[in-house]
């Protein structure tokens, strides 16, 4: 479990974090979700007692982070920068950390066999590749074997192998009731690997719901109409209860209504169609959009709602 | 590579009871140091470069002996004549006391270890003991390799000092505590600067250019100034025979400790407020 409360982080003219509070549950995948800068990385290094809040705090497990008895064996991470000395074999890196805490040399090895490193363990970590050194930072963050773990950006630059190896561990550790918290700016990503979603813009809580019902929410269906009556036929639909928005070249966004239905009110009142296509919005363009300007959101995406007509 | 991955299956950590100790700190920051390969070429770069420039120091001084002055010849202090490669030895060791915190910096691997370790005075405090540790044992080992290669090579007529003889031992036991706490005051400055380059230029700069600005000033300001500066007191502590205007061995070394504890207090200040 992991608090966040009126959470505030400014450096210097920089408002990073702005009064943000959320809570990640355990047994979950909660997926961090935010355009670049907007407090993501900030907010976990203030989880990890890594940068102090201006102002409000952080909890993990109910507890400051600086309280717990011994801290990798409770929350394991996973930072954005590369926290690993290059001239240093994988093994020594784990092996200093583990000391620290307790932790016995057949874990050190245990993690390693488990993100596939066992056999360049003496290697200094220098010469790693990318998607090695990913997975010597995932090895460290499982290393105290812990209840909660937090990701930033584990997929950065991975290749498609390495992404579906971090999401199956993800998901898998979520699925020993664990709690896992990982950002990413792409909502593609984090629509395949998150159960629940907490989004900020600008460093302000925009969303904290559950995958589904963000989805629902934005994924906003409509079907795009062009007839050269089109006055007419705005007023029929409107009439057969649907929501008409012109769009700006002149075609009808109609929702509130089926493409088939539509047709058919447009035959029996005798009007052609020069297009009838059903359009949805991504959940990436939805995300956007939701983040593009944060100041302006004012907390209520009503499902279905129709495209800003001068998109 | 593994393509599914069981967590669960694999050896767990002992139920989390008790606290973090200082001896696993200290641990760690002993494995961290012997780990990385600038620790063991910086170390021995302090070795060669000590006992090395010891022993052309007193080859040159045995061949020009005979051409050398009465005066010369009644200051001559073979003990401080062996120990003179500290003055260059010294930047070896302030080297490695700033790379022991700096390259965690540079690394991005000091936030690996405040996660792992929270308690910052206790993370500061374990890697100077373990820095100190190590500074000291090998800065007194080559010292005292320095003094006993450099007094085989000045011969006749050339005198030479033994460790029973008044004050030898403690130049010679001297130059390695000024050399481990020098390395301390280093490590203070890495931590403080936080960059390999400021910290190492910052360190250089007290130690040859703070000397070199005091000759710019009157001759009386510069006796008066001279003898806080780390080189006059690494002078004193090597001699045997002491000159005038400068602090006595113990003083100056009390001095430097000084220096050293008010440079870590800031650094152990900074380390607590500032980011990581
Ligand atoms: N150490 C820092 N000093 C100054 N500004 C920072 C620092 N860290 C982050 N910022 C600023 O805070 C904002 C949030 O950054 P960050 O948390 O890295 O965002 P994200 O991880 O979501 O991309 C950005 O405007 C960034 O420039
Ligand atoms: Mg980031």
């Amino acid at each position: 479990m992991i608090q966040a409360e009126a959470l505030t982080k400014r450096y210097g003219d920089t408002l990073a974090v702005d009064d943000l509070s959320f809570e990640v549950r355990p047994g979950r995948v909660t997926g961090f979700l935010g355009p670049n800068g907007s407090g993501k990385s900030t907010t976990m290094r203030m989880i990890m007692g890594l940068d102090h809040p201006t102002a409000g705090r952080t909890m993990v497990n109910g507890r400051r982070y600086g309280d717990l008895g011994y801290p990798l064996r409770e929350v394991g991470a996973l930072l954005e920068a590369k926290a690993v000395h290059p001239g240093r074999s994988a093994y020594n890196h784990l092996w200093c950390l583990a000391q620290t805490n307790g932790i016995p040399r057949t874990r050190v090895d245990a993690v390693l066999q488990l993100v596939g490193l066992e056999d360049v363990a003496r290697k200094r970590a220098g010469t790693f590749s990318l998607g090695m050194g990913q997975r010597l930072g995932m090895a460290a963050a499982l290393l105290g074997d812990p209840g909660v773990l937090l990701f930033d950006e584990p997929v950065n630059g991975l290749d498609p192998e390495g992404i579906r190896w971090v999401r199956n561990l993800l998901r898998g550790l979520a699925a020993e009731g664990r709690t896992v918290f990982v950002s990413s700016h792409l909502m593609s990503e984090m629509a395949l690997t998150a159960d629940h979603l907490v989004v900020i813009g600008r460093g302000r809580l925009i969303a904290d719901m559950p995958m589904a019902e963000f989805v629902a929410q934005s994924s906003r269906q409509f079907v795009r109409v062009r007839a050269p009556a089109s006055t007419d036929l705005a007023g029929l639909l409107q009439r057969a209860g649907a929501t008409v928005v012109p769009e700006a070249d002149g075609a009808l966004a109609v929702s509130g209504m089926a493409a088939p239905a539509i047709g058919e009110a447009a035959a029996a009142a005798g009007l052609v169609l020069h297009e009838l296509s059903p359009q949805s919005a991504s959940l990436e363009e939805a995300f956007m959009e939701l983040t593009a300007d944060s100041v302006e959101y004012r907390g209520d995406v009503p499902a279905g709602a129709v495209p800003d007509p001068t998109r | 590579m593994p393509t599914a991955t069981a967590p669960a299956t694999v050896p767990t950590v002992p139920p989390a009871t008790g606290r973090l100790s200082p001896a696993g700190v200290l641990r760690s920051e002993w494995t961290k140091l012997r780990s990385v390969r600038s620790t063991v070429w910086s170390l021995l770069a302090l070795a060669v470069i000590t006992v090395g420039m010891g022993a052309l120091i007193c080859a040159a001084t045995v061949s020009r002996w005979s051409s050398s002055g009465p005066l010369e010849r009644l200051h001559f202090d073979p003990t401080g004549r062996s120990l003179r490669g500290i003055f260059l030895a010294q930047l070896a060791i302030g080297v490695l006391g700033i790379l022991a915190v700096t390259s965690e910096y540079g690394t991005g691997m000091i936030r690996a270890t405040l996660a792992a370790v929270p308690n910052r005075p206790l993370v500061l405090a374990a890697k100077a003991a373990v820095f100190g540790a190590v500074a000291l044992v090998v800065s007194e080992v080559v010292t005292f390799a320095a003094f006993l290669v450099g007094q085989s090579l000045l011969t006749s007529p050339v005198p030479h000092a033994t460790l029973g003889q008044p004050g030898v031992l403690r130049a010679v036991a001297g130059g390695g505590l000024y050399l481990a706490v020098l390395g301390l005051l280093a490590l203070g400055l890495g931590s403080i600067i936080r960059h390999t380059a400021g910290a190492i230029s910052t360190f250089v700069a007290i130690l040859l250019i703070l000397p070199l600005l005091l000759q710019a000033f009157p001759a009386s300001v510069q006796t008066a100034l001279s003898k806080f500066l780390p080189l006059t007191i690494a002078g004193s502590m090597i001699s045997v025979q002491q000159t005038a205007d400068t602090f006595s061995p113990w003083a100056g070394f009390g001095l430097l400790c000084a220096y050293t504890a008010a440079i870590l207090a800031v650094a152990g200040v900074l380390f607590v407020r500032r980011d990581a």
